[in-house]
Formats: structure tokens, C-alpha cells, sequence
């Protein structure tokens, strides 16, 4: 187990490296940052007032042994765009990011799993075609469509939700839904499939020999281990929320870290960009882990083999 | 080759054919061949046959848009602007789905938009498709090293946010219809290489594949004759699905505004060109959206079909 452990961190800090020469070197490929920045018409001295401001004079390699070498200490240099530090934008917009993707997930996880488990007990009935068909249909739905029709009724024709910032909690309903739904595919089927396996082995056969109450069996006994693999994917999800939130921030003006990202990319403000990059990669390699771990711990036949 | 047709992955088994048909023949005498259970198996499926209509039907739209479209595109009327559809109450004929804040015929747009759509699904699923099909084959046929440094770009790839990297590299390159498409196409390409490898590395453990061996093929040989043909069908079905992946990513770039650029008529963007009038003509965000949907929704069915008609052995 410890050996495996080893093993999976080493390659996620390889991964983590590769993806920050990745984040480094996307807003360059193009050719000169400088040019970039200074503008369309720029004279060639202020372009190399940019080039000697900003470092960008010096062999890439020693620009990218800087940038990581403060970026391990969560500093992350001044933004182009905002009168302010990097990381201290980044701990401002944070909140409302992973506010978002917790309600997503918690939206996700509670239409998903009781689905699940009801198309799983009854296969082939109406509730399993409705389970399959949200299922379908979900994967089929533009995430800024499903947002706009989202705030088109719920926010304007009924006036039920607030359709843009984040001051309050409501403000989080239905930016949370619309990116939650994109995970209630993937988390129903693998209820499904897990309930559909486990109800179906011979200690639930043994339970119901018994006589236990078929909510206990279904609770106590089948539940619990149906949705262990559950757990590893919510993670796995959890990151996907955080690097896909672009979409649903834009469209009802969260200030989080997609939205950051965004404004970031149009305007050229690189280190921002850089920065997002790299801290949404790495929450999720992060996560991956955890949902590994948990998996192990919750499972321990994992543990063993 | 007759080897590898006996031992296909998706065999033509009598025993499985959707609808419960006595396979041994009520109307026929003899026994059927597998092409007849096939075509049999295909007509049979209903939400296949269904997809597959609506999908020949918006790329007839796509290739007969000259012809269809009642005005151009991209001609300007401002003395028209925002002209209700039809089914509304001051609807004209004159424009069925009526035109946008500039004037544009609607309907017009709708039909050129499924151009942009099908081009880019079809071209970046090719892109994608080549590069992760080469790396799932190479990784599950020699495995050790080779298999090793393929699940490590693969693990990167998962781990880079999709839209966020993609809305960076078209902005910095420049947005256009060939920059979305080669984007699309280097960064999709992680499912086929987990399905690919995974299911090489199922067929590289089969008999025929080490009768090959044997007698001494070339692995050039083995991996395009041999174990090529019995991945195949899983390809196409995630062919398919990477075809709708694309089409909605484009899409969403494109309504980010760092996609297809106005004034080409692309889905997304009219969606993010009605936007600012959803209000009082909602009609000009739902009409594009929803043929995003339609058209992604039926290429999806599509693949779920084809994974049923191709493997039924596999059907949960």
C-alpha cells in the first residue's frame, strides 16, 4: 500500500511539473509576449521597455525557474490588468469558485444517487427509462444554453432567483445547477451499476433470508457499499466543476476563478492566466489522490490488492 | 483473414438480435447470414434508425443550404431588425424564424450554421481520433515502456481544464474556424486513447494474435490486420461520441466569443448574439440552442445504437 502511495505521488508531482511547463509556455507559443502587451502600435522602444519591465529579455528557461520558484510559495507576481498581486486576486475569487462547485457537486450528488439506486432496484421500469433519459439528455445540452434557459425562467419570467452575481447564497442556485447537472450522468450510472451488482450478491440474499427490513437491507447493507466508488468520482468531478466553471461564471457573472481566467485570457494579463492554469490543475491532481485514498480506506479489498 | 473473422469481438450471434425474432427462421428457410442479422439488427434498433434520420436530415441541410436558404445569410436589413417568428402573433413568411438585431434572416443562419457545426465535429473528431488511436493501440499492444509514457500524457491531459486551455491557445493563436478545429483536435483525443488501449490490449491476448506471432508477421502487419479490425467497431462508436463532444465545444468557445468569429453564422454565437434580447425575443437564443442540442442529442443516440448493434453481447 505504502509503496503504491509512493509510486502514485511521485507520477502526480511529475504531472504537476508538466503541466506547469504547459501553463508556462501557453500564452508564449504564439511568438513574442511583449509585442502582445505593448499593443498595435507600439513603437520598438516601448516594446523593449515592456521586454526589460516585465523580464521577458532574458533565455525562457530562466523566466520559467523564476516563475516556479516563487510559485511554490504561492507567489505568483503582479498582474497586468489589476492594481494587485496575483495570488491575493486569486484569494479573493476562490471562494466564490469552489462555493459554486460545492453546491454543483451537492446538486449533482443528491438527484444522482437516489436516481440511481431507484433505476438500479427497479431495471427496466418507468423510473429506470426517466433515470437513463435525464441521463441522455444532460449530455446533450450546451452547459450556456441549459444556463440561459435556466435564468430566462427561473430569473427573469418567474423572479424566483437572482440571474447575476454573488452576494448571497441564492445567487449560487442556479449557477450551481446548471454546472452540477453536467456530473448527475456519470454518478447516476456508476449508482446504478454498483447497486445493480451488489443487491444482486449473496450476503443481501442472506440478509433478506433472514427477514431484515428491506429499508435496513437497502441502507445498511446495500447502499453503503454501492456508493464507495461513488466517493472517488465526486472528487474527480469536484475537479472538473473548478476547471469548467468558465462557462457558468461568465454567464451569470460570478466573480470566481474561471471568470478570472477569462478576463485574464482576452486581456492578455499572462501571469494571471499562468497562475489559474497551473492552481486548477493542481487542485485536481490533488483531488484524484484524495478519492483514491478514500477509496482505499472505505474499501479495504482495494488495500489488499 | 479468415482467422480474425471467426473470432471477431462483435460476433453476428443468432442469439441476440433486439426484438426477440426466433433467429431460426418463422419466415425464413434457411438459415440467415450475418449481414441479413446485421441490416436485420440495425433496422430493428428505433432510437438508431431515429438518430440516424435526423442526423442525414441536418447534413442534407448542410450540403443544400445554397439551395434552401431562403435569403443570404449574412445580408444586413435593418428596417427588419428583430422580425418575431412565425408562430407569433406579427410573423411573416417572408421570414419564418424571423431575423436578428441586425436584420439577418434567421432561418437563413440556422441553415448555414449546421455547416460550421458538422465541419468542425467531423474534422476535429479526425484530428483527435488519429492521434489517440495511434497512442491506445501503441500503448496497449507493447505495453512496459511505451504503455507507461502514453498513461503519462494521458493523466496530463485529464488533469488540463478542457475550456480554460482551449479558450487560452484560440486566443493566443487567434480565433478562427482552422484554430478551433486544430485545438479541438489536439486536446480531445483522451478518450480514444483509454478505449483503444484498453481494448488492445484485449485482443492482443487472443489466439490469433499469437498464431500471428507465430508465423512470424510483422508487428506493422499484426497491428493493422490483425488487431486493428477487431477494435474497430469500438472506434466508431467513440468516433461518434467525440463528433458531439467537439461540436458542443465549439459551440461553448464560440459563445465565449473566442471561437468562430462574426459574421459567420456558427450556433453558439448566435446564442451569444441573442443573449443582450433574451428578454423580449427569447426565440433567438432558443432556436440555435436547441439545434445544437438536437443535432449533438441524435449523434449521441447514434453512438449508443451503434455500441448496441455492434456489440450486443455488451448491452446492459
Amino acid at each position: 500500500m505504502l509503496v503504491f502511495m509512493a509510486r502514485r505521488l511521485f507520477v502526480a508531482v511529475l504531472v504537476a511539473f508538466t503541466v506547469s511547463v504547459i501553463a508556462f509556455s501557453l500564452m508564449r507559443i504564439s511568438g513574442d509576449l511583449a509585442v502582445m502587451l505593448a499593443g498595435e502600435d507600439a513603437t520598438a522602444e516601448q516594446v523593449e521597455i515592456i521586454r526589460e519591465r516585465f523580464g521577458l529579455n532574458r533565455p525562457y528557461y530562466i523566466q520559467y525557474l523564476e516563475w516556479m520558484g516563487k510559485a511554490v510559495q504561492f507567489d505568483f507576481g503582479e498582474s497586468m490588468f489589476y492594481p494587485q498581486s496575483v495570488s491575493s486576486l486569486i484569494v479573493d475569487r476562490i471562494t466564490n469558485t469552489l462555493t459554486l462547485a460545492g453546491f454543483g457537486l451537492a446538486f449533482a450528488l443528491s438527484l444522482s444517487i437516489p436516481m440511481g439506486v431507484l433505476a438500479a432496484l427497479r431495471p427496466d421500469s418507468w423510473i429506470d427509462r426517466l433515470a437513463l433519459t435525464i441521463a441522455v439528455l444532460g449530455q446533450a445540452l450546451p452547459g450556456f444554453w441549459f444556463a440561459l434557459i435556466l435564468m430566462f425562467i427561473f430569473g427573469l419570467y418567474l423572479g424566483m432567483f437572482p440571474i447575476s452575481g454573488s452576494d448571497t447564497y441564492w445567487h449560487f442556485v442556479l449557477p450551481a445547477i446548471s454546472l452540477g447537472y453536467y456530473s448527475t450522468p456519470a454518478v447516476m450510472r456508476l449508482t446504478r451499476t454498483g447497486m445493480l451488482e451488489v443487491m444482486s450478491s449473496d450476503y443481501i440474499r442472506t440478509a433478506r433470508a433472514k427477514g431484515l427490513h428491506t429499508g435496513t437491507i437497502l441502507f445498511k447493507h446495500a447502499l453503503r457499499n454501492a456508493v464507495i466508488p461513488v466517493v472517488a468520482l465526486s472528487a474527480v468531478q469536484f475537479g472538473n466543476m473548478l476547471g469548467g466553471s468558465i462557462v457558468t461564471e461568465t454567464v451569470f457573472q460570478i466573480q470566481g476563478l474561471g471568470k478570472l481566467a477569462y478576463d485574464g485570457v482576452l486581456k492578455n494579463d499572462f501571469p494571471v492566466v499562468q497562475a489559474v492554469l497551473l492552481l486548477v490543475a493542481v487542485f485536481y491532481i490533488v483531488l484524484v489522490l484524495l478519492g483514491d485514498l478514500l477509496n482505499a480506506w472505505l474499501d479495504p479489498r482495494i488495500r489488499v490488492g | 483473414m479468415a482467422l480474425p473473422t471467426m473470432t471477431r469481438v462483435s460476433p453476428a450471434d443468432p442469439g441476440d438480435i433486439p426484438g426477440g425474432a426466433d433467429p431460426l427462421g418463422v419466415e425464413s428457410p434457411g438459415q440467415p447470414t450475418s449481414g441479413q442479422l446485421f441490416v436485420r439488427r440495425v433496422v430493428g434498433h428505433g432510437s438508431f434508425v431515429f438518430a440516424a434520420t435526423i442526423i442525414v436530415g441536418i447534413i442534407l441541410m448542410a450540403l443544400l443550404a445554397p439551395w434552401l436558404a431562403p435569403h443570404d445569410p449574412y445580408n444586413q436589413d435593418l428596417g427588419n431588425r428583430l422580425v418575431y417568428p412565425i408562430w407569433t402573433e406579427n410573423g411573416t413568411w417572408l421570414h419564418p424564424l424571423g431575423t436578428d438585431a441586425l436584420g439577418r434572416d434567421y432561418l437563413s443562419r440556422v441553415i448555414y450554421g449546421s455547416q460550421i457545426s458538422l465541419i468542425i465535429g467531423f474534422t476535429a473528431m479526425t484530428i483527435s481520433g488519429l492521434i489517440g488511436t495511434t497512442m491506445g493501440v501503441l500503448a496497449g499492444y507493447f505495453g512496459g515502456r511505451v504503455d507507461m509514457v502514453v498513461t503519462f500524457l494521458l493523466t496530463t491531459r485529464l488533469t488540463l481544464p478542457v475550456v480554460m486551455v482551449a479558450l487560452a491557445l484560440v486566443v493566443v493563436v487567434g480565433g478562427s474556424l482552422y484554430t478551433v478545429i486544430l485545438v479541438l483536435g489536439f486536446l480531445l483525443w483522451d478518450r480514444f486513447t483509454v478505449v483503444m488501449r484498453s481494448t488492445t490490449q484485449q485482443v492482443r491476448s487472443l489466439d490469433y494474435v499469437a498464431a500471428a506471432e507465430a508465423i512470424g508477421c510483422s508487428t506493422r502487419r499484426i497491428i493493422l490486420s490483425e488487431i486493428m479490425p477487431n477494435v474497430l467497431g469500438n472506434l466508431l462508436v467513440i468516433a461518434t461520441f467525440e463528433v458531439a463532444h467537439s461540436i458542443l465545444l465549439e459551440a461553448a468557445l464560440s459563445f465565449l466569443g473566442v471561437g468562430v468569429q462574426p459574421p459567420t453564422p456558427s450556433w453558439g454565437l448566435m446564442v451569444a448574439e441573442g443573449r443582450d434580447y433574451m428578454l423580449f425575443e427569447p426565440y433567438l437564443i432558443m432556436i440555435p440552442g436547441f439545434c445544437i442540442f438536437t443535432l449533438v442529442l441524435a449523434i449521441n443516440m447514434l453512438g449508443d445504437g451503434a455500441r448496441d448493434i455492434l456489440a450486443p453481447e455488451n448491452r446492459s
